[in-house]
């Protein structure tokens, strides 16, 4: 997968100087100065004066910038690694990434897409170097598990989709799965993405995007008949 | 069983179920920690980067060279002119003995 900082561009004159609304969408006014108006209701620094001062060499500008967007980030990661450690150590990559790769961006759209670009893109590459790692087989299902197929094969409609055991389960099927199909899937049917959107997040073309749906959800639909065929059900 | 019901049920599951936004306690004061023991400059991914960046020229360089090798020693002299040479080089101190003689 391509890296977004790349996409973005990388001369440092082209930072922060897009076009006038999306300098301001990103706080930063037209004209250059920031100004009392751009500022957040808060009273935080907008976005765009603390990209430029990261980029004039003030890393401690970052921190507002790392603050306000690792929740977002911290829940995109957790759609695609399930220890809290290995959750940790993506977001701390994204970061660091963005921190490296922000003379890459032009500001003609929020930050918080950029970022969140850099995000999918780290998940991704995360779930493809974990690929062979995925020891997990469906005979270790726990109890719950196994309850919850079983009442779902006598009677689909009765079995709740909050129960805990739906979740794990749900999340050992999709961890079966290949990294562009879990990708894919997550962002298309769970996160509920349109494709223009998907192919802009990966970097995959849009019909390429519509292929590997199709692929996916046939390899989720594989899995499941191999986890019915293991459970006899 | 019905696989198509039991696929749509489990990624409702999971789209009814989004994970949290909690970030552990002061995760950004870690991050600008790293960001500052992390060193100006690595000398081994810059070397890494030149490297890639030259294999291209490399490769492309090496076949220029091999197919003007190939194509210009057909041309200047065929195997024939080269064995008389190296005949002629090799017997050459021969040549000398027989005057002599």
């Amino acid at each position: 997968m391509e890296d977004a900082g790349q996409n973005e561009g990388s001369t440092g004159t082209q930072r922060v100087k897009g076009s006038a609304a999306a300098r301001e969408r990103e706080g930063l006014p037209a004209s250059g100065a920031p100004s009392a108006m751009a500022e957040g209701a808060t009273g935080e620094r907008p976005d765009g004066e603390l990209i430029a001062g990261v980029l004039a060499g003030d890393t401690a500008s970052f921190e507002p910038l790392v603050r306000k967007y690792q929740p977002r980030v911290f829940a995109t990661a957790r759609r695609y690694a399930r220890r809290e450690s290995e959750v940790e150590d993506i977001v701390q990559e994204v970061f660091l990434k963005a921190f490296r790769k922000l003379s890459g961006y032009r500001g003609d759209a929020p930050f918080e897409h950029w970022l969140m670009r850099l995000t999918v893109r780290t998940c991704y590459d995360f779930l493809r170097s974990h690929q062979r790692n995925r020891e997990f087989t469906f005979t270790d299902l726990s109890e719950a598990e196994t309850h919850w197929l079983d009442r779902f094969a006598v009677s689909p409609a009765e079995v709740s989709e909050t129960e805990a055991a739906a979740r794990e389960l749900v999340a050992h099927v999709l961890e079966k799965l290949s990294p562009a199909a879990r990708l894919v899937l997550t962002l298309l049917e769970i996160e509920d993405r349109p494709v223009k959107e998907i192919a802009a997040l990966t970097g995959w073309s849009p019909t390429l995007v519509k292929v590997r749906a199709f692929r996916a959800r046939a390899e989720m639909r594989k899995c499941l008949e191999r986890l019915t065929r293991e459970k006899k059900l | 069983m019905n696989l198509t019901e039991l696929q749509r049920k489990l990624l409702a599951t999971a789209r009814a179920n989004p994970p949290p936004e909690t970030v552990p306690y002061a995760f950004e004061k870690r991050i600008l920690a790293r960001l500052a023991e992390a060193p100006a400059m690595d000398v081994w991914a810059l070397w890494n980067r030149v490297l890639w960046r030259a294999a291209a020229p490399c490769v492309a360089l090496c076949l220029t060279l091999s197919a003007w090798s190939y194509f210009a020693g057909t041309d200047a002299a065929s195997p024939d002119v080269l064995a008389a040479d190296l005949e002629s080089a090799v017997l050459a101190p021969f040549d000398h003995l027989g005057d002599s003689l």
